[in-house]
């Protein structure tokens, strides 16, 4: 279970965070949803590690861990994903490379034996199947050269293989075809279980057509300001965040 | 956060702690007295029962450079070398061995320590089919040379070059000193002088030498100079790769190594040379470290002949080396790759020379130049195209990638093109690794550190693919644990 208390942060002198309460237990898909400049993306990046910006008050426990204690890989070694919002571009290193890196450097933090390229290579043929995606996903320098939607989806193949435990998608579905938002979904729903939870971040209703929450959160100026379930990103779809941030 | 502070000291714990063949060998050696003269030019020729041609040659050139002075274009800085207080000869004592069952145990002990197994045994064995042959020189001789007779069966010559000199004469009389005169440049004219050993390669007309050939060399005496003399021949038709590692122990005072290295290639030969650097770079304050002044330059005499050279580069308190391509026959080829990585106080100037004489001859550099700490990094070269040479081309790539903000990269390239038809082309870029790369690996489960080597990797992965498979793997994890530290 993530447990958000109370919690702040700010940029420089900028407070983004003022107080965020949430409750995500495990086997939810919890959205999070709110204009542009709530602080959506501040609080992905707080729960992943982030630096620049600065906890200035309250807590988030992951199943027992203090994420905000922990460097960034120590909270993926713990379970914590994040789909970045702007995957971010590694020219040179080979996305297989960097995938099996990344998955061994993790299980190696929870004593689990790493993979070799072979075992990976299987691991890794059957994900992209799963996800109707191209073999060349895994050939490729990491994110360099891929479209807007390549690059999310290479977010939900890590996920994939990484098989984390809180998923934190950061806008993922901004910027992709109807088609591309499919299979990012497909993606999502098909970690769902008694273990995996997530945190959707959206600015639109449309993603949670294809990833049905269990909870919808509205954040407005550093706060949750709202709590329901799938109905309310409706009612935002049609009223708008008008007159919930009061 | 906390976390991040105790990560950093961590890293500062390791770094100190990262360069693994910095210990000494405990052996009997014998030296020459301390300092440079006519008397100690002729004290090592003699002791290496040389030719009177080749001792005339060495004291013309230290002749030469008693009027020369230490070149000081380069971008970097050093107190004043004392030549002196230096040896120029230090050998393990005793006979020089016949056979490998000969060599001392504690120095086959040291090569198996530093990774560079000496022996023949398991290919011997048909465990496992030969592919690299050896000759390790440390400090100014050669301790043995691996796998002769296989190589003589292809007509392979790779022996020390101390020894061609006794055994081959006429090539080594008809080919040394005539791609680096002696008098070429300061420290060509001081290695000219007091070279030691090397190795010496040809391979015969047509031959394409059947396994990689290297020579491994480390410096362990204490305030020796090593200056070794390597020269490699490839006749018409013929092919080889070559690859040569270096460490030397850690010490507190500089240490100096000026290696001078000739390639010949003759109509359609190939020659690709390696080099792994690792020489001590000093300690983190910058203290001790080896001065790599080197002058490396191979000649692509005939047609169609190709030299390529691959370096990587990431030890030695300052790296001072520009090996360079004369490209003399119609149609011959030029490359050059390197990744040179400076960390704490190192200090490299280094790049290459084309000299396009020929016609349609074709020239590649691609330099990844990486700095950390408080380093500083220069690329440097020259294209230089010969009114004869019509149809030349070069392409020029020049990328540099700084970490932290106390370090500098520098790109210094000349182009001096005197052939209307020649195309030269240059690119050069100058990057950070950016916050936002370290954070995406780190989220995924990767330590700083590991996100920092792996980001280098790919930045150095034009170069890397160049080297010959097993040495890429090794580059890369020198790539890695040479950058320690530099984060946080």
């Amino acid at each position: 279970m993530l447990e958000i208390k109370n919690l702040s942060a700010r940029i420089g002198d900028k407070e983004i965070l003022r107080g965020v309460d949430l409750l995500v237990p495990d086997g939810e898909i919890h959205a999070v949803m709110g204009p542009n400049g709530a602080g959506k993306s501040t609080l992905s990046y707080v729960l992943a590690g982030r630096d620049g910006y600065e906890v200035t008050g309250g807590g988030a426990i992951y199943n027992g861990h203090d994420l905000l204690a922990m460097p960034p890989e120590a909270r993926a070694a713990a379970g914590v994903f994040l789909a970045f919002q702007y995957p971010v571009e590694l020219p040179g290193v080979g996305n297989a490379n960097f995938i099996r890196t990344a998955l061994n450097a993790v299980r190696r933090a929870r004593a689990e034996p790493e993979l070799d390229a072979v075992a990976f290579l299987k691991l890794a043929r059957a994900a992209l199947k799963s996800l109707s995606m191209q073999d060349d996903m895994l050939k490729r320098n990491v994110n360099v050269g891929f479209s807007g939607g390549e690059k999310k989806r290479n977010e939900v193949l890590q996920m994939a293989l990484l098989q984390p435990g809180l998923a934190i998608l950061d806008e993922t579905d901004s910027g992709l075809d109807i088609d591309a938002l499919k299979i990012v979904a497909d993606g999502v729903n098909a970690q769902r279980g008694l273990k995996f939870s997530a945190l959707v971040i959206t600015h639109y209703q449309r993603l949670l057509d294809y990833i049905v929450p269990d909870a919808v959160h509205v954040l407005a100026e550093g706060r949750i300001v709202k709590s329901g379930g799938p109905e309310l990103a409706l009612a935002l779809e049609a009223h708008g965040y008008a007159g919930l941030a009061a | 956060m906390s976390a991040a502070v105790e990560t950093r000291d961590t890293m500062g714990a390791l770094a100190a702690a990262k360069y693994k063949y910095g210990f000494t060998t405990e052996i009997a050696m014998e030296a020459f007295p301390k300092g440079l003269n006519e008397e100690i030019v002729r004290l090592i020729s003699s002791k290496k029962d040389e030719p009177e041609w080749l001792l005339a040659w060495r004291l013309k050139a230290f002749a030469q450079w008693q009027k020369m002075a230490e070149p000081q274009w380069a971008r970097v800085q050093h107190p004043p070398i004392d030549y002196d207080n230096l040896y120029y000869y230090a050998a393990p004592s005793g006979p020089a061995p016949k056979s490998l069952d000969e060599v001392d145990p504690s120095l086959l002990e040291m090569y198996e320590k530093l990774g560079i197994p000496l022996n023949e045994r398991a290919a011997l064995a048909g465990v496992e089919s030969p592919t690299v042959a050896v000759d390790a020189v440390f400090d100014s001789v050669s301790v043995a040379t691996t796998f002769r007779e296989t190589l003589a069966k292809s007509g392979v010559i790779f022996c020390p070059i101390s020894e061609a000199v006794r055994t081959h004469p006429e090539l080594v009389r008809e080919y040394l000193g005539s791609v680096v005169p002696a008098g070429d440049n300061f420290f060509a004219a001081l290695n000219s002088a007091v070279f030691s050993d090397g190795s010496f390669v040809f391979i015969p007309r047509g031959v394409r030498c059947p396994m990689e050939l290297s020579t491994y060399f480390r410096i362990n005496a204490r305030n020796t100079g090593q200056f070794e003399r390597t020269l490699i021949v490839a006749e018409a038709g013929a092919s080889v790769s070559y690859l040569e590692g270096c460490t030397a122990p850690m010490r507190d005072e500089n240490q100096l190594h000026a290696a001078v290295v000739e390639l010949v290639a003759l109509d359609d030969a190939k020659i690709k040379y390696s080099t792994v650097q690792n020489w001590y770079p000093g300690d983190a304050d910058g203290k001790g470290g080896i001065y790599n002044f080197v002058t490396k330059r191979g000649a692509c005499r005939g047609r169609n002949s190709k030299i390529s050279w691959t370096q990587v580069e990431t030890g030695s308190a300052i790296t001072w080396k520009y090996p360079s391509c004369i490209l003399q026959g119609d149609g011959s080829v030029g490359e050059f790759y390197s990744v040179a990585l400076t960390h704490h106080h190192q200090q490299a100037d280094t790049g290459t020379k084309m000299i396009h004489i020929g016609k349609n001859t074709t020239s590649t550099i691609i330099s990844k130049g990486i700095s950390a700490g408080q380093s500083n990094n220069t690329y440097r070269g020259l294209v230089k195209i010969m009114p004869g040479a019509s149809g030349a081309r070069n392409f020029t790539q020049c990328d540099s990638l700084l970490i932290g903000d106390e370090c500098g990269a520098h790109t210094v390239p000349y182009i001096e093109s005197r052939n209307a038809s020649a195309k030269v082309e240059h690119e050069a870029t100058t990057s950070k690794i950016a916050e936002d790369q370290l954070f995406y690996c780190r989220a995924r489960g990767l330590s700083e550190e590991d996100a920092v080597g792996l980001i280098v990797n790919g930045f150095c992965k034009d170069v890397l693919k160049e080297l010959p498979m097993e040495f890429a793997v090794e580059a890369q994890k020198l790539l890695s644990v040479s950058l320690e530290g530099s984060v946080g």
